[in-house]
């Protein structure tokens, strides 16, 4: 992809007519190439700088090359020495730097002053912001001061925020957005396993005989690796199976579509278990070897009242207990609550059945956003454990992120309410070697964990929390139950200040809004799904004041007298960063790579030990961390075992009624990456698609006179909002189900979805809620 | 003054025969994909006859199993 601001109208439009049509291939095609045309354009006598960088926008983590010229990034292609995307690049991505030069980017501070914002320097801005954060604390305590960051942090800025709160201020409200996306993730990993992050790594798809995408719609939200499971398809004849709620893109691309009923892929997930059981096809040996079985507590609850609170008590049972468990989970039985026909379970058992199948699982936000979704990811575990395929190429229980670094910032730096870089809050020995590496007392670090983000905006809302620090993430677009939230921050006696590099319904909230340098305007690294941390460098100079999030954090820290805490200096701070931020991690179990290998190569996987990235762990022949002589070791858990879950299916904290008949789902579309708040401003993409919608099946539409075009009100217990419809384009939603895709800031689809969250991660439910839909 | 944007799937196997062929044609511009069985075509003409005759030139290849029009934009004369 090439831009120039030199260029006249005629040439622009036709270098949007190509655009369009390359944005149409990607999605008709994941992962198409135009070789060509990365090249095109560019003058023959260009001196073109390329530099590599982990993308700007989801977790796959592909490597880009990005051309600069003359302090401007002008070109970005698919790196082809990059073991992610091998030179792949989907339409987001090649059209990644377009996002960095937005008409309306934020260059200068801002703060509200009588209703209106004023331009100040960044130094008074700064101010403002320490003094107001000393303030709060003098005047309210400690926990009513917090910070919100994302996935979309850098190893740094995540790093430094956490240091500066829990080591320094001594609170434990630090959330990220992840807890949105990931936290069902990291919960199904310690539940299971007690280490965080999959086991494998993107080679798994080299070796796979079946991919099981367990409600993932690759082919839109991975486009990439989603390629990469066509092509091992032309070359080996993989097998793909979607089973999802809705026929999309993905569905269509797959060898068998199983469509179930939304939250019944508890019941299914058993069922496949009885099979495997029942069908003689337990892989008898590794569960006795490497293998425990537990039960929780049911009937949980969905957190839908303030100050909710749950802890599992989880009991010991025996392989008889769960197989006695899993007799209300045969097909027949699974088959009335999912509505997926018993021939079509019973092929899924077969697949992972197979002991000459190797079997690659892939899930993201179906499982994850789920009101029982930590039970979802132990049960997607259990089926990989029963079978014994899992930690061995090919064999492969895989979650996909939806952000650069969920994983390398949020999950592993641990910017959450309850986690440290290394460990949690509550485990003194944890405390102590954050303590001893940050510098500050180990008193400071508070052993109870806050609030989880649900309940930290909840906490804004009631006035518990006075200041709230939000950076690069846009929670007045993706909280549910937004009117709540948006109203509580709003309230008198609140300082909420926002960091981003864009206007947003966020920023609209902001009493001081703090323009940050993007992505490649500064330094960094991400961590990708499959424990790929990547580093970049800075490219381009930012705009105007415009500072990195990692830097304003810095500022504010000192400002609040915590220089000896923030020794860096300014010219090598990433990298001393970095460097501290690795101490915490040291050991074969977590060893994070040098800063001078992330330089040289895209990337490297943690554990990093002897020098070499560990691509499967808790297998002795690719783990060095495993200890105890046997084939495979899940040191994660004290015995070295995995534990099988007993999870039973139990329904959504609500369901379609008469009154509001219809469930609604939804999610993200190929062309935007989450709120849009980038890629609505990259025109190729926001022209191809301008506008949220809602989608319907077509049966609905037909017996309520709705076509596509027409404007329909989608009605539920939080409010109503007005869509255009959507039938038979693409993507069909089953019957009595409407899909809304949230990144529309003009129709925001999460002021009427609901704030239930699984009980175990926090994560809230935004794939089901009742709805009523009429014709406008 | 229009610029059209197509994605032409080509009969199998013909994909860089049909990219030279519509190379050739004074107001086509092709971009095939380096890894898919599918080619972009920009035109660009200078009156709806001219853009007419076109088309009618591009139905007649062989090589071209479907011919989408993404987008059309219409710009005046320079």
């Amino acid at each position: 992809m090439y831009t120039s601001v030199h260029t006249d109208r005629r040439d622009f439009i036709k270098k949007m007519a190509v655009l369009s049509a390359m944005t149409a291939a990607a999605g008709m095609f994941p992962g198409i190439v135009f070789a060509e045309e990365q090249e095109r354009g560019i003058p023959a006598d260009a001196n073109l700088d390329w530099k590599k960088a982990p993308c700007r926008f989801c977790g796959v983590g592909c490597s880009v090359l990005i051309g600069t010229e003359n302090g401007k990034a002008i070109a970005v292609k698919g790196d082809p020495k990059s073991p992610v995307n091998k030179g792949l690049c989907c339409v987001k991505g090649y059209h990644s730097i377009l996002a960095l030069y937005g008409k309306d980017r934020l260059t200068k501070p801002l703060v509200k002053k009588n209703g209106k914002y004023v331009e100040t320097s960044m130094k008074e801005a700064l101010d403002l912001v320490a003094s107001k954060m000393q303030k709060t604390i003098k005047d309210h305590g400690k926990d009513a001061v917090s910070i919100y960051g994302s996935g979309q942090w850098t190893i740094p800025d995540g790093y430094v925020a956490s240091k500066l709160f829990k080591g320094c201020i001594g609170t434990n409200n630090v959330e990220a957005n992840a807890r949105l996306c990931m936290a069902t993730a990291v919960t199904g990993f310690l539940t299971s396993f007690g280490l965080d992050e999959p086991m494998g790594c993107y080679e798994d798809i080299d070796y796979a005989d079946t991919f099981v995408l367990w409600g993932n719609n690759m082919a839109e939200m991975h486009p990439v690796l989603f390629s990469r499971l066509l092509d091992q398809r032309q070359k080996r004849g993989v097998k793909i199976i979607d089973f999802a709620t809705r026929t999309t893109r993905t569905s269509m691309a797959a060898d068998k579509s199983i469509l179930f009923n939304p939250q019944s892929d508890l019941a299914v997930g058993n069922a496949i278990c009885y099979e495997i059981i029942n069908n003689g096809w337990m892989n008898k040996t590794f569960v006795e070897e490497h293998c425990n079985f537990s039960k929780g507590l049911t009937k949980m609850g969905y957190g839908l009242e303030d100050n909710y609170k749950f802890a599992d008590k989880p009991e010991t049972i025996d392989f008889e207990d769960y197989k006695t468990f899993l007799e209300d989970y045969t097909p027949e039985k699974a088959s009335k609550i999912s509505g997926v026909s018993v021939k079509d379970i019973k092929y899924l058992a077969a697949h992972f059945g197979d002991p000459n199948t190797k079997v690659m699982s892939f899930w993201c936000m179906g499982p994850n956003q789920h009101s029982r979704g930590t039970w979802m990811n132990n049960i997607i575990y259990n089926i990989h454990l029963l079978t014994g395929k899992i930690s061995s190429p090919g064999n492969s229980p895989f979650s996909l992120t939806g952000q650069p670094s969920a994983c390398g910032t949020v999950r592993e730096v641990g910017t959450l309410t309850h986690k440290l870089p290394h460990g949690v809050v509550m485990n003194k020995e944890h405390r102590e070697l954050a303590a001893k590496i940050w510098d500050v007392p180990v008193e400071n670090i508070d052993p109870k964990p806050t609030y989880h983000t649900v309940e930290m905006f909840r906490a804004l809302d009631r006035g518990d929390i006075r200041f709230m620090w939000i950076q690069v993430t846009n929670p007045m677009v993706t909280m549910p139950k937004l009117k709540r939230y948006r109203d509580g921050a709003k309230k008198e006696g609140r300082f909420i200040v926002v960091s981003d590099i864009y206007p947003t319904p966020t920023t609209d909230i902001a009493d001081v809004i703090l323009p940050s340098a993007m992505w490649i305007e500064r330094e960094g690294m991400y961590g990708n799904s499959e424990r790929r941390t990547q580093y970049f460098e800075q490219m381009v100079e930012p705009p105007g004041e415009a500072m990195s999030d990692t830097m304003q954090l810095l500022e504010v820290a000192k400002r609040m007298g915590f220089e000896k805490q923030f020794y860096y200096k300014d010219e090598t701070h990433i990298e001393e960063i970095y460097t501290e931020y690795r101490k915490h991690h040291e050991g074969k179990k977590h060893n994070m790579a040098p800063l001078e290998v992330l330089k040289a190569q895209s990337g490297a996987m943690w554990p990093y030990v002897d020098g070499k990235s560990t691509q499967w762990r808790f297998n002795a022949k690719y783990d060095p961390a495993c200890t105890n002589g046997k084939d495979f070791h899940f040191y994660g858990k004290k015995d070295g075992k995995a534990v099988i879950w007993q999870r039973p299916y139990e329904p959504a904290a609500e369901e379609p009624d008469a009154e509001y008949p219809y469930w609604l789902g939804t999610g993200r579309v190929v062309e935007h990456w989450h709120t849009g708040s980038m890629t609505r401003r990259i025109p190729v993409l926001h022209q191809a698609m301008p506008h949220a919608y809602v989608e319907l099946n077509p049966g609905d539409a037909k017996r309520l006179q709705i076509r596509t075009g027409d404007m329909v009100k989608l009605t539920t217990r939080r409010g109503e909002i007005t869509l255009p419809a959507s039938v038979n384009e693409r993507a069909v939603p089953a019957p009595m189900q409407v899909f809304v895709p949230f990144f529309d800031e003009k129709m925001l689809i999460n002021e009427i979805t609901l704030d239930s969250f699984c009980p175990i991660s926090k994560e809230p439910d935004y794939k089901k809620c009742a709805v009523n839909i009429e014709k406008a | 003054m229009p610029i059209k944007s197509y994605l032409v799937h080509p009969q199998e196997g013909k994909k860089m025969h049909l990219a030279n062929v519509l190379s050739e044609i004074e107001q086509c511009e092709v971009l095939p994909a380096e890894n898919k069985e599918v080619l972009i075509l920009v035109t660009e003409t200078y009156s709806k006859q001219e853009e007419e005759v076109l088309k009618e030139k591009l139905d007649s290849i062989n090589e071209v199993k479907l011919m989408a029009l993404v987008s059309g934009f219409d710009t005046p004369k320079k």
